[in-house]
Parts: structure tokens; C-alpha cells; sequence
């Protein structure tokens, strides 16, 4: 079925015109739009984009990043002041969807994709969005949540805090397929540390829930600690807790259940 | 529902045609601009026989919608062709028996070309990372990495 398609110059002309259209869906790099085309989708009677350059613009000088929207993972891979993206930007597909996928686009990914979101959520990152009520921020776990109801609003970039160094952050994909392959679990933490003990844990799931999650429990379990074996073990036995995997062909649910604390011990331990 | 005229650069010519709104890249090549070499397979991201180098960027045309490339370029295997010889890629490929059912071929050739275009002397781990976005459902893909470093020069180390 063909569609209509509208380019506009400016994000916000983008933003009024998938608001006032329930059939509207803004077209990224493709990757998730053009399947639901190519699947027979006939929800999407049109197809909005827009030319706007805020859209694709890094800024990542400073220690707050911001990531427009349209930048694509390929483009964080050849950003030497993102290093600490690398690892979640390299998990996703082959060169090819690195070259279409954006960072707006991951954030509406469904499983067993949408990987980058989880380290934007282990990083606490702010979402700025542009709807027919006007331009917000809001947090990335509070868009999460609400993500079904996020489709008339145009994601405008995501901003998040540069961790104060590697060891900082950690990022971890589950894979069956090698060296590329949905997610089986997809782990992310952020575990800043001031006066030697953790302060702010930020630990997030992929494809342990319908959208991305934070491990709740395993945070708690090291807010104001020490990254030893003890703690660790501790984490890890409760990550499981708030979790509700679903079965797909990549792993049961009871797969999933029975793995996500190993996983997390071993990215919390630094184990390959 | 109205077409929308689409001119662009195909394998080094200029080509005007009229796509549907909606349209992907795979089908306005291979119905409209009459270029068979990318092939369909999956519609989804997920098999990359569709691959086509766009302005030398690795695309997938089923996931590309046919608008965008407007005064862009595109590159198919069609245009890797050199009179009549083979581009050295091809005959590596025929050399190491990297093609069995060759379904993948179109897209492993134009992951291939992207990769060299860009590193003439990829590790045999840089080969595996350009393809993985590539399936191959016959050769193990073991003969394709060689096709691969063989078109390199030999020059790869593991």
C-alpha cells in the first residue's frame, strides 16, 4: 500500500505533523519504519521526516553529551570523546543498520533489540522531546514506561553525564549468533564512585522486560559499597527481582531468569 | 495515490524514475531501474542480501526508503562489473568457491567493498566484522572470509 510521505526542514514542523496524525510515524534510519512497510503494516498511511541538522548534531566536548536523534551508531563509532559508547554502538546489527540506525530510533526498538537504551538508561540519560504541546525533557526511564504513548512526539536528541572514567561504566551484550545477534539479556551499569564507595548505581536490563528496566534490587545492593566478591554476589542473586522476560527464539523466559545474575556477576567482576 | 518522480546516480549513470510513496530501494532498483543484483531476502535488517553502497556508505536497500537517495549515489554488484572481466572481489569469490547458492553473494560482495574501500588490508577479524550483518546460509562463510583477504592481497594476518 502506498503511503504519503512529508519532509519538512524543521524538527518541530515534524513533530506538528505525527502529533495531529495518528497514522503518521516518523521515519529515522529505517530500520524499524521500513520493516513495519515491508511487513504489510497498514497502520502507517504516512511517513514524516524532516531535514532539520539539529537532528544529527554531537555534541561531545563537554561532560554532559548530547546525541541528536538522527545520529546514527556508525557516526558514535567514529567519535574518539565517545569511546564509552562504543561497546553498546558495536553491539548493534552489521556496518550496514550502523550506518541507518539512530539513536532515536533504539529508543522505540522492541525486543530483542534497543540495546544502545540500555546503556542510555544505566547513564540516567534525559530524553528532549517536541510534541504538539511544546518541547520537553524527560527522564529515559519515565519515557520508557510510557513509550506506547510517546508516538506522537518527536524524539529531538538524548543527553546524558560522561562517566568519570572506563571502569565506570560497563556494557555487556548476550548473544547467541557470532559476532552479531539479538540480545538474549543485555546489561549496562554506571557505578560512579566517590570516597571509594559507590554512589548512584544505575544498573539496566535488556529483553528482561516489555521495555528496557533498571535492576532496582541489584543497585540497592550496592549503593554506598564497595565492588568486592560479597557485594557482587549480592547484586547478582537479585537481579532477577522486578524482572518479566518473555520466551522468543533466542531464549526462553526461564533461560533469561536463570542467566541474568550470572551475566551481572560477570560484568560486574570485569570477566569476559 | 500519486508517484513521485526520483532522480539519482546509479552505478556511475543518472537514472529519473517515478516511485510510489512508500517505496523501498530494493523494489524501485529492481522494478524500475530494471538492476537485479540486489536481492530480497528477509525485508527486515536482517539477512543484508539487499546491501548497496549509498554515496560508499554500506545501506540496505529494503530498509532504504526510495526518496531518500534523491542526488545520492547508489553502488550494485551491477556496477562492480569491469567490461568484461570480473572486479577482483568477483573473481576471488569464484576462486575460493565462496559462492554456493549465491543468494548472499550480491550483499556479501558490496559488504566486501565497503570494507576494502575503506581498509585495504583488513585482519581476517575486520573481514568477520564487515560481513556480520551478512548471511550465509551454505558456505560457512570460512571460504568467503578467504575470497575476502584473498582480493586484500594476502597481506591479512588473524
Amino acid at each position: 500500500m502506498a503511503v504519503t510521505v512529508k519532509t519538512f526542514a524543521s524538527a518541530s514542523e515534524a513533530a506538528g505533523a505525527i502529533s495531529s496524525d495518528r497514522s503518521a510515524r516518523y521515519l529515522g534510519g529505517g530500520t524499524l519504519v521500513m520493516r513495519a512497510l515491508n511487513e504489510g503494516d497498514v497502520s502507517i498511511s504516512t511517513i514524516v521526516r524532516a531535514s532539520d541538522q539539529a537532528l544529527s548534531r554531537i555534541d561531545a566536548s563537554g561532560p554532559r553529551i548530547t546525541l541528536g536523534a538522527g545520529v546514527t551508531f556508525a557516526r558514535i563509532l567514529g567519535e574518539r570523546d565517545l569511546a564509552f559508547l562504543h561497546a553498546p554502538a558495536r553491539s548493534i546489527g552489521g556496518p550496514a543498520v550502523r550506518n541507518m540506525g539512530t539513536v532515536g530510533g533504539n529508543l522505540f526498538a522492541p525486543n530483542p533489540y534497543g540495546d544502545f537504551t540500555v546503556a542510555l538508561l544505566a547513564l540516567d540519560a534525559t530524553v528532549a522531546l517536541q510534541g504538539g504541546f511544546g518541547a520537553r525533557d524527560i527522564a529515559i526511564e519515565e519515557f520508557l514506561q510510557s513509550r506506547e504513548r510517546q508516538s506522537g512526539a518527536l524524539v529531538l536528541s538524548v543527553s546524558c553525564t560522561r562517566p568519570a572514567n572506563a571502569e565506570a561504566f560497563r556494557y555487556r551484550k548476550v548473544a547467541r549468533i557470532k559476532p552479531k545477534g539479538g540480545s538474549v539479556i543485555t546489561l549496562a551499569a554506571h557505578l560512579p564512585v566517590s570516597g571509594g564507595r559507590i554512589a548512584g548505581a544505575r544498573i539496566a536490563l535488556g529483553s528482561m522486560a516489555a521495555t528496557q528496566i533498571r535492576a532496582k534490587a541489584a543497585e540497592r545492593a550496592l549503593e554506598g559499597r564497595t565492588l568486592d566478591t560479597a557485594n557482587i554476589n549480592a547484586a547478582a542473586s537479585t537481579a532477577i527481582e522486578g524482572t518479566s522476560p518473555a520466551d522468543n527464539a533466542l531464549g526462553s523466559a526461564w533461560y533469561r531468569r536463570e542467566i541474568v545474575g550470572v551475566h551481572l556477576r560477570r560484568l560486574l567482576s570485569g570477566q569476559e | 495515490m500519486s508517484k513521485t518522480p526520483l532522480q539519482f546516480r546509479h552505478n556511475g549513470r543518472d537514472v529519473a524514475i517515478f516511485v510510489d510513496g512508500g517505496a523501498n530501494l530494493l523494489v524501485a532498483l529492481r522494478e524500475l531501474v530494471g538492476d537485479m543484483t540486489p536481492k530480497f531476502g528477509c525485508g527486515q535488517g536482517g539477512c543484508g542480501t539487499c546491501s548497496v553502497l549509498i554515496d560508499g556508505e554500506l545501506h540496505l536497500s529494503c530498509l532504504t526508503l526510495a526518496e531518500t537517495v534523491a542526488g545520492h549515489s547508489v553502488e550494485t554488484l551491477d556496477g562492480l562489473k569491469q567490461g568484461p572481466n570480473l572486479h577482483p572481489l568477483q573473481r576471488a569469490f569464484a576462486d575460493n568457491f565462496a559462492a554456493q547458492c549465491g543468494y548472499c553473494t550480491p550483499g556479501m560482495l558490496m559488504a566486501a567493498k565497503a570494507l576494502l574501500d575503506r581498509n585495504p588490508s583488513p585482519s581476517r577479524a575486520d573481514v568477520i566484522e564487515a560481513i556480520s550483518g551478512n548471511i550465509c546460509r551454505c558456505t560457512g562463510y570460512e571460504p568467503i572470509i578467504n575470497a575476502i583477504l584473498a582480493a586484500a592481497g594476502g597481506r591479512a594476518s588473524a
